[in-house]
Parts: C-alpha cells; sequence; structure tokens
C-alpha cells in the first residue's frame, strides 16, 4: 500500500489541486459576471421585455449560440491568439481562463435568461402597478425571485468548469488534468490517475454540496 | 372621480386584430365601489389595466381627478401608480418575500425610510387582520390570507383608487365573502374607490354600488345594481340576472315546500351512482315504521350509474324518530338535507 503511494509526487498533486481550484474559481466568477449581463440583456430585450430590442436580442442570441456549439477543445486552439494577447502565454493555469470563460459565459447567459423567464409575469405586473422602474423591477423582483435557479445554474456551469480544466490541463494548463494525462496516463503510472481522478472527484461534491445548500436556504417556495 | 372617455383597445396579433374595448365610457365616482361583470374575453381586464395604463388604449382618454393620464410622462405616470392600488386573481405576491416584506415592497418603491416602512407595515398588518403572520411566507398562507397581504400591499401608498382584478375569483364561497367584506371595510374607513372586475353576479350584488356589464368589449348596461337585478335590458345581463336567481329560488322553493308540507320533516335525499338503483326507501320504511310521503323527485340515469334526489315528507314521529331516520338513510351512504 505504502508502496502505491509512494508513487506519488505530493508536493506535484497539492500543486495541481490548488491549479484546478484556481482555474474553477475564476473563471466561474467571470464567467457568472459576464453570463449574468448578457442574460439580463437577452431577458429585457425580449419581444414582451422591459426595453424590447429585436436587433441586439437576435445578435446577441446568435453569438450565445455560436460559442456554446465550438467544443471547448476547439475553442482553446481557436482563441490561443486571444490569450496570447491577453495573458502573454499560451501555457499554465491564467492560461486556460480565456477559452474557460469564453465557453462557460454564454451557457450562463442562456440559463439565466430562462430563470428570468421563469419568475411569474404576475408579480412583474404588480410591481409595475405600484411605479416601479425598470431597474427596480430587476434588483428588487426578477433577481430574488430567480435566485435559487441562478444559484442552481452555477452550481452546474461550476461542475462543468472543472471538466473543462482537465481538457485543458492536457494541453497544458496544469491542474489535476494534466497530471492525470501526464504522469498518470502518459507514464503509466496508475496511482497517480486514480488519485488526481478522486482529488477532481471531491471538487466536484464540495461545489454540489455548496450548491444544494445554497439554494435549500434560499428557496422559500 | 375617474372618467373613461371613448376607450378603445386593439391587440394586433398574428390571427388579426381583436378589439378589446369598443368606445368604452363610463364614470365611476369618488368613494364608490364600481363592479364591471362580464364573462371571460369580455374586455374587462384590459379594461381596468387601462386605468392604471397598464396597457395602452389605442385611442380614448383616462381622466382621473381632471388629469389625463395617458399624457403623462414615465416618470409621473409611476408617481400616479403609487396611489392605484391593484390587487389580483392569483395575489401575485413574492414568494422570497415575507409577509411584512411584501407589504413594504412599494414603500421600498416609493422611496420609503425603513422605519417608517416598518411602522407602516404594521399598520397594514392590524387593517387587513394578519397579526402574527409577518413573519410567514406566501408559500405558508391559505389563499385568503394572501389576498389579505394583496390589499395590505396595493394600500400601502394610501392610494386613492383601488383596482380589483377577479380578485375573489381563486378562492372559495367563505373566503370571498371574508375578503368581500374586508374590501367594504375599507371602502368605508378609507373612503377610496373601488373598481371590481368579476364575472361573478354575487361579488357584485354583495358589495358594488354601480355597475357596468361588458360583452364583447362594449358596456352593454349601467346603472345602480338595484336597477339592474329588477330591470335587465340587454341578454348577457338577464343571464348574470337568472343565474343568481336560480340560486335564490332554491332557497325560495324550500321555504314554499316547507309552507305546503308543515307537519313533520322534510328531508332532500342525494343517492350516489352507487346506491341509487337498491331498494333503499322500502328498507328505511321497514326499520323505522314511519310514514313516507314523496313530495318530488328526480332520477338521472347514465349508461352505468344512476343519480337521484328525492324529497320526502316524514310524518308521524317523535323528534328522536326523525333523528333516528336520518341515522338509517345515513347508513345506507345516502346524503340527507333537512329542508
Amino acid at each position: 500500500m505504502s508502496e502505491i503511494f509512494n508513487q506519488i509526487d505530493w508536493e506535484a498533486m497539492k500543486v495541481a489541486i490548488e491549479e484546478t481550484t484556481y482555474m474553477s474559481i475564476i473563471s466561474l466568477l467571470v464567467a457568472v459576471v459576464i453570463g449574468l449581463i448578457l442574460g439580463i440583456i437577452l431577458y429585457i430585450t425580449q419581444d414582451d421585455g422591459l426595453y424590447p430590442n429585436k436587433v441586439i436580442n437576435k445578435i446577441l442570441d446568435f453569438i450565445i449560440n455560436l460559442f456554446r456549439a465550438i467544443p471547448f477543445i476547439i475553442l482553446i486552439f481557436i482563441i490561443l491568439p486571444l490569450t496570447n494577447l491577453l495573458v502573454g502565454t499560451m501555457l499554465g493555469a491564467t492560461a486556460a481562463l480565456p477559452a474557460l470563460i469564453i465557453s462557460s459565459a454564454p451557457f450562463y447567459a442562456r440559463m439565466c435568461m430562462i430563470a428570468l423567464n421563469e419568475v411569474d409575469k404576475g408579480t412583474i405586473e404588480a410591481s409595475k402597478a405600484m411605479g416601479a422602474s425598470n431597474i427596480q423591477i430587476i434588483t428588487k423582483i426578477l433577481f430574488p425571485e430567480a435566485k435559487p435557479a441562478l444559484i442552481s445554474s452555477i452550481t452546474v456551469m461550476g461542475i462543468s468548469l472543472v471538466g473543462y480544466t482537465a481538457m485543458a490541463g492536457c494541453i497544458g494548463a496544469g491542474g489535476l488534468g494534466n497530471l492525470a494525462y501526464m504522469y498518470g496516463f502518459a507514464r503509466r503510472n496508475m496511482a497517480v490517475m486514480y488519485t488526481a481522478t478522486f482529488f477532481v472527484l471531491v471538487i466536484v461534491f464540495i461545489i454540489q454540496g455548496i450548491g444544494d445548500y445554497v439554494v435549500k436556504k434560499v428557496d422559500k417556495r | 372621480m375617474i372618467e373613461l372617455k371613448h376607450i378603445t383597445k386593439v391587440f394586433h396579433t398574428q390571427k388579426g386584430d381583436i378589439e378589446a374595448c369598443h368606445d368604452v365610457n363610463l364614470t365611476i365616482h369618488d368613494g364608490e365601489i364600481f363592479g364591471v361583470i362580464g364573462y371571460s374575453g369580455a374586455g374587462k381586464s384590459t379594461l381596468v389595466r387601462i386605468i392604471n395604463q397598464l396597457e395602452k388604449q389605442t385611442s380614448g382618454e383616462v381622466i382621473i381627478d381632471g388629469e389625463d393620464i395617458s399624457q403623462l410622462s414615465t416618470q409621473a405616470l409611476r408617481q400616479k401608480r403609487t396611489k392605484i392600488g391593484m390587487i389580483f386573481q392569483h395575489f401575485n405576491l413574492l414568494w422570497s418575500r415575507t409577509v411584512r416584506k411584501n407589504i413594504e415592497l412599494p414603500l421600498e418603491i416609493a422611496g420609503m425610510d425603513k422605519e417608517l416602512r416598518k411602522q407602516k407595515a404594521k399598520e397594514l398588518i392590524e387593517l387587513v387582520g394578519l397579526q402574527g403572520r409577518e413573519n410567514a411566507y406566501p408559500s405558508e398562507l391559505s389563499g385568503g390570507q394572501k389576498q389579505r397581504v394583496g390589499i395590505a400591499r396595493a394600500l400601502a401608498n394610501d392610494p386613492t383608487i383601488l383596482l380589483c382584478d377577479e380578485a375573489t375569483s381563486a378562492l372559495d364561497p367563505d373566503t370571498t365573502e371574508q375578503i368581500l367584506e374586508l374590501l367594504k371595510k375599507i371602502n368605508r374607513q378609507l373612503g377610496i374607490t373601488i373598481v371590481m372586475i368579476t364575472h361573478q353576479m354575487e361579488v357584485v350584488q354583495k358589495v358594488c354600488h354601480r355597475i357596468a356589464v361588458m360583452s364583447e368589449g362594449r358596456v352593454v348596461e349601467e346603472g345602480h345594481v338595484k336597477d339592474i337585478f329588477e330591470h335587465p335590458h340587454h341578454t348577457i345581463t338577464k343571464r348574470f340576472v337568472r343565474d343568481i336567481s336560480n340560486k335564490a329560488t332554491n332557497n325560495q322553493l324550500n321555504d314554499d315546500l316547507k309552507a305546503i308540507y308543515p307537519d313533520g320533516i322534510l328531508l332532500r335525499l342525494t343517492f350516489d351512482e352507487d346506491i341509487a338503483r337498491q331498494p333503499i326507501v322500502s328498507r328505511v320504511i321497514r326499520e323505522t315504521n314511519l310514514d313516507i310521503s314523496i313530495v318530488s323527485g328526480n332520477l338521472t340515469n347514465t349508461v352505468d350509474s344512476s343519480f337521484g334526489i328525492l324529497i320526502i315528507n316524514v310524518l308521524g314521529g317523535s323528534q328522536e324518530q326523525y333523528h333516528h331516520i336520518i341515522q338509517v338513510f345515513k347508513d345506507y351512504h345516502v346524503n340527507v338535507e333537512v329542508i
């Protein structure tokens, strides 16, 4: 048993866990902010929205669909020049961020629009009848009422982001995916591969656990 | 005073234009409870939304206290709306807020101070009789309680007008009664003008001073409730009046029967499909030794079952025996109602 564990470079494992966590959390935060903004624009520019605008709505809808349609592994290569421009390198955890964000922000924008559309139209009408401005409707009605759906979408996206970091790892971004592939699979060190996988699972379960807990807390329906 | 002048509203849909309101002219006086009654699709919901401009009329004027509100700027209209409360069929409360926070919402929107909001919410909670439920969430309330929150919320900014869009349609008869009483009380105590949209004739009959009857986007009849009830002109109005008088004649019929059969007791027996084909009456006669005279009966047969109503007069027994016969019928799973 101890022989198996001796095959594992624990220092490298620790670094890999940190890298994966770093990539997941930063890209999640940025993607949520961007996705939320795009999602609101998508929602309010709909035909019966607060600021109907067909042109903006159609363009945004198209861009979001486009980026969601490109497979992540291909997206990484496509945006390499952009990555180089933004972070000055094509390697390392930070270099993976643009690709992770660009692939997940449109996803969150879509989820956000769906969540906002689920808010009872009657409550929006009621708040209009109270004299609420559009900004007040967004901040006082839409967000609080859509909160559980918005949060559970973050959970879903967080988990798929962990998966994406592993893919990014295979092409030099570091993290647990990189470790599992380079040291585990390529060098046939199965202990490293399984241990790395184990830590990926732990991270996923933690995200799911936190997400479920928060949703349960805020959902008063 | 609310004056609607030549209001016409056309919805442009893919299937063509739909005229929801056609040349509607109404004057609603301060402090009155005005009912707008009509079957669904008559245009009454659209009309009530034109009063607070949630819908813009295609043509015509909405004048509230001498001011044409369709001419107001967005800002001024929002200001005006704070003085026009509205309650809804499905309450439209925020599930994410407690009762108190729901009531405070219009005050927050109006930019009122936190302490003042709390104070005002407390008063409103007392007004609508929800003490002790301040911190409950809407999901923990009954329909009637939810509508009370809706009413409190609508009254938060001290409006002069309260619009009720089918406010009692989702409630059971008892709760409807309570909510109507509350609305009457509010009208009396605060002097608020109430505009009620409904398809329930009982509702307008109980609370409204004047009513307008709508059909296919037009006001077909308007006047005091009493006059409309006594002399309905339009076919739609006659239908409404007939609906409600049917319920009244049932009571009338019972009284008449009692006058005809003053002795013994009168029972209305309802036989469900399962037992309608069994010889229950003869069994009961044998078991109780009482005389039964059949007053009227009605049996409906369908392919596989029967459903019957029988009104009987039971004679020649003591109070105890009458009690017994009711129990015997009940033992046979007959629904018994003493007339």
